[in-house]
């Protein structure tokens, strides 16, 4: 489609030329009668890029995006977009729309009227025919006089998402957008929104709980808890070189394991790991000195049956046992009981480079160091762990 | 399973609705009644109150008896002024209620119950004692009707507008206002119409409550007549047979509205 | 949307100013009232002289017509909560897509005149009408048996009057149950009889008693199916008190009245909810 890589290009050039706004939070907090919902928060999102707020609920991820939209007032701190101040700006009165988490469709204007609806409270001219236009680009022009109680999750998704685009608001809020749809569907609407994001070149700031969607969509992710931001960057280099165990634990899974370091030599860290020196890249070593949690991704541990040879340079340990293995489909997921008793995680393609292993089996456990990181003693080994799933 | 058997369980799962519907039919007994009677011939003997002889005349001649039509168009008026101010005040208080923190917030909501849950015959004596006691035991009458029915309407318009507007998502107008609305295009355009049928709704109700009403107007209405006390009054020496035209009219306006706001609410589909 | 501190203050005032000066002041006219000097008369003027013999005087004179309210209330009541369960449970568990129609034809007869429903039961009931006959037919009245003017008619109508009340609350409740609770406990052996005690009943207490409560109140105080279905021996407090202020025109006793039967609503109606154990009413 022509218009997908125009738009890019124009995003580009928008970019270059520092046309549109970056919205900044400076300070904000937001207080409640019993707790703080957001503490002294401070952050900067670039003109048109996809940046997401993940976070477990109650970490003030929501109450963030309504303070953007006008519809909470903050305690204190500030909301700037480009160099005008909207701290305190009438919701109606700045340039940014929000799709609500159950979509807020009106349910007695039929879907043109609800696109139209913004349009007509600013007397544009044109209405109807950017309404239609919009309708289209959400391949929807075939519903428009159907009420929205008459409409499927995904179709309401797509109508709260035309009627706040069409708007072309500097900053597009969505505030879990596709938290109401089933996985499939959501998987879609992911793909679906990231073009969109690409055609328009809006700044699209998404709250999520969910962080594969997160990194599936996002440029930039924020990871917030308690009501304060823990770790910000692109998704692969949270993912790789989480800072804290909140981050590591939240964000995909991940092996923590208490070690104390023994000794930096220039770029390295290396690490007492109950007995085993494993060595760490010092940029990925958050903690210098005294103990410390080694952690690991799962799909980076690698498994071989006793005696066999592992691929893997250092950071080798043997006396594993397998104590539960998952088969499901693409992987293999292995608990291994390792001798301090602690069991670690092992996700492993299934290739059909060798059969699955069974339970029981006496394995060697290795991983290749530069995929180790090392967080403080201090924090909680079990922070940000998704209990359900 | 046999067929007795399978009949047997037919009955079972269709008794409790046989049974409701039979409850229902029993509802509807005295309406047919006051039909049938609306063309009832009774210039024979207005003592015996039975069917005779079939007759439109009642419905040609609603105004025949003395003082029944202006019994009704008093109604109306009282119904119509008691509906507007009650729908008025109600609506105002059901939104004070829902949408506002105030002192006093949960003391007001029980004593908009209290109106419902006490016995007419002890309202309708409180309110007398209250004009006697301020002097106006010698102007009963219009006003005093309409004070007393706006007072009985309140409680049903603020409980229905309540339950309209609380069932109301709030991120609506939240939405509304982030689409460029003002807090009074948000008004007009998102919570009126949304709130519309449960403030139809209430109106309807109150205009029913007062048009009907006769144990607090009877004691507070001194020389003035309503219908309700006209057919009263009548009920001692013969009932003129116009007084069913009236009731089945009543009857049919009253199912036409309520089928009406039901279809408009369900076309809406306010969630 | 909480602007301004005082908007609630606004909005609440006017309807509830209405509601203080002519609902709940009148309530204290009325206690005046029933301590006025009974020597008094609407032409002279009465005295509040703290004549506290007037409830003695009325409890004494009109003990009868107040103990038989309350009884005809309760019957009333009571035959209203099997007749409105039945059809509650029929709308909202049966009806399927015929629901709401079924829900409007409950609310339908109560927008016709009350008066000419009564009195169209009075037709029904007549001596020589179609309900006589057949009860005469049958042997179950008597030959010179009648409707009109017994208990049977007035509660009749009080039953008649009051069932969409009762169908209302019930409906409320049983609405809101989840289906799922009732087919969960046929999945646990419970017999549908079982199923419907030790489930959709408990759960339907709301509407049982918020039922109970707004059909007992109004039928323990009307006295327009006991005028026009009843005779004077079927007479209850509201006819008395009716009577007392419009044509005897005697305020005190009638004001003591209206009190006793208040007051004795208000313990009943706080009994009831204590040992019913519910706090939601409506």
């Amino acid at each position: 489609m022509s218009l997908a890589a125009d738009g890019a290009a124009h995003r580009a050039s928008d970019r270059l030329q520092g046309e549109g706004r970056s919205l900044r939070l400076t300070a904000l907090t937001k207080e409640f009668a019993t707790f703080t919902a957001v503490r002294s928060l401070d952050l900067e999102i670039p003109a048109g890029t996809f940046f997401a707020l993940l976070g477990p609920s109650g970490c003030g991820k929501t109450t963030t995006l309504r303070m953007v939209a006008g519809l909470d007032t903050p305690t204190s701190g500030t909301i700037h977009l480009g160099a005008d101040e909207i701290t305190y700006e009438k919701p109606y009165r700045r340039p940014v729309n929000t799709v609500f988490q159950n979509y807020a469709l009106f349910p007695h204007l039929d879907i043109h009227e609800n696109v139209a609806f913004g349009l007509r409270r600013r007397k544009v001219k044109d209405v109807d025919k950017q309404v239609q236009e919009m309708l289209a680009l959400v391949e929807l022009e075939a519903q428009a006089r159907k009420k929205p109680p008459q409409m499927s999750g995904g179709q309401q998704q797509r109508v709260a998402l035309a009627r706040a685009l069409i708007n072309r608001p500097e900053v597009l809020l969505l505030d879990e957008p596709l938290g109401a749809l089933d996985l499939k569907l959501r998987r879609g609407m992911q793909i679906e929104l990231k073009r969109i994001q690409t055609e328009v070149g809006l700044t699209f700031v998404h709250v999520t709980h969910d962080q594969e969607e997160a990194m599936t969509m996002a440029d930039t992710i924020a990871v917030m808890n308690s009501g304060v931001i823990e770790q910000m960057g692109s998704p692969a280099e949270l993912y790789e070189n989480p800072r804290t165990t909140f981050v590591a634990n939240f964000l995909g899974q991940s092996n923590l394991i208490a070690g104390a370091v023994s000794s930096t030599d220039g770029d390295v860290v290396r690490v007492d790991m109950h007995g085993t020196q494993v060595s760490i890249l010092a940029d990925r070593a958050h903690v210098r000195s005294g103990d410390g949690w080694v952690g690991i991704r799962p799909e980076k541990v690698l498994v071989e049956p006793l005696g066999e040879p592992l691929d893997a340079p250092g950071n080798h340990l043997t006396g594993g046992v397998i104590t539960d293995v998952s088969f499901v489909g693409v992987s293999t997921q292995y608990l291994v009981m390792m001798p301090w008793g602690q069991e670690l995680m092992s996700f492993e393609q299934n290739t059909g480079r060798r059969p699955v292993l069974a339970t029981g089996t006496k394995v060697d456990v290795s991983w290749r160091p530069e995929f180790a990181f090392l967080l403080p003693a201090s924090q909680d080994v079990n922070a940000g762990v998704v209990e359900e799933s | 399973m046999n067929g007795l058997q399978r009949a047997g369980r037919w009955i079972g799962e269709h008794l409790v609705l046989a049974a409701g519907l039979l409850v229902l039919v029993y509802m509807f007994v005295p309406i047919a009644v006051v039909m049938l009677m609306s063309f009832n011939d009774n210039s024979e003997s207005r003592n015996v109150y039975a069917f005779r002889d079939f007759t439109w005349s009642n419905w040609a001649n609603p105004c025949k008896p003395d003082g029944m039509c202006e019994a009704v168009v008093r109604s109306i008026e009282i119904g119509l002024l008691a509906t507007l101010v009650a729908t008025l005040l109600g609506s105002l208080a059901a939104f004070a209620l829902v949408r506002h923190d105030f002192i006093g917030r949960s003391v007001a909501n029980t004593v908009i119950f209290l109106p419902m849950a006490s016995p007419e015959i002890v309202m309708g004596s409180s309110l007398l004692a209250l004009f006697v006691a301020g002097g106006f035991g010698g102007q009963l009458g219009f006003v005093t009707i309409f004070i007393a029915h706006v007072m009985f309407c309140l409680s049903f318009v603020i409980v229905t507008v309540k339950a309209r507007l609380s069932g109301l998502d709030q991120n609506l107008e939240q939405a509304a206002m982030d689409l460029y609305a003002s807090e009074w295009t948000t008004f007009w355009r998102i919570t009126f119409p949304l709130v519309f049928p449960g403030v139809a709704a209430a109106a309807l109700l109150s205009f029913s409550l007062s048009f009907d009403d006769f144990i607090i107007t009877n004691l507070n209405a001194g020389q003035t007549v309503t219908f309700p006390m006209f057919v009263w009054g009548v009920a001692q020496r013969g009932i003129p047979m116009q007084v069913n035209v009236v009731g089945t009219v009543m009857f049919l306006i009253s199912l036409f509205l309520v089928v009406g706001n039901m279809l408009v609410t369900r076309k809406r589909a306010a969630v | 949307m909480r602007r301004g501190r005082f908007t609630g203050y606004w909005l609440m005032l006017p309807a509830g100013l209405w509601l203080a000066l002519f609902f709940v002041i009148p309530f204290y006219s009325l206690l005046a009232t029933s301590l006025f000097d009974p020597e008094g008369s609407v032409l002279t003027g009465y005295d509040v002289d703290y004549h506290f013999a007037n409830f003695v005087d009325a409890l004494q004179q009109f003990w009868e017509p107040l103990v038989r309210s309350l009884w005809y209330a309760a019957v009333a009541t009571a035959i209203c909560l099997v007749l409105g369960y039945v059809l509650a449970y029929a709308i909202a568990l049966k009806a399927g897509k015929w629901r709401t129609l079924l829900l409007v034809l409950v609310i339908a007869p109560f927008f016709t005149s009350f008066l000419v429903r009564t009195l169209s039961w009075k037709l029904i009931l007549a001596d020589d009408g179609f309900v006589v006959d057949t009860l005469q037919f049958l042997q179950l009245l008597g030959d010179d048996g009648r409707l009109l003017a017994t208990p049977v008619a007035v509660i009749a109508g009080l039953v008649y009057n009051f069932l969409p009340f009762m169908v209302l609350p019930l409906y409320a409740s049983l609405e809101k149950i989840d289906g799922r609770l009732i087919e969960a406990a046929g999945d646990l052996y419970a017999s549908p009889t079982r199923g419907f005690l030790k489930v959709t009943l408990p759960l339907s207490k709301p509407g049982v008693v918020a039922g109970t409560l707004l059909t007992f109140i109004p039928a323990a105080g009307d006295y327009i199916n006991a005028a026009l279905l009843g005779s004077p021996n079927q007479r209850m407090v509201g006819n008395v008190i009716q009577n007392l202020f419009t044509s005897t025109g005697d305020y005190a006793a009638a004001g003591a009245l209206s009190v006793i039967l208040m007051a004795i609503i208000v313990a009943m109606v706080m009994v009831y909810i204590r040992t019913a154990g519910t706090e939601e009413l409506v």
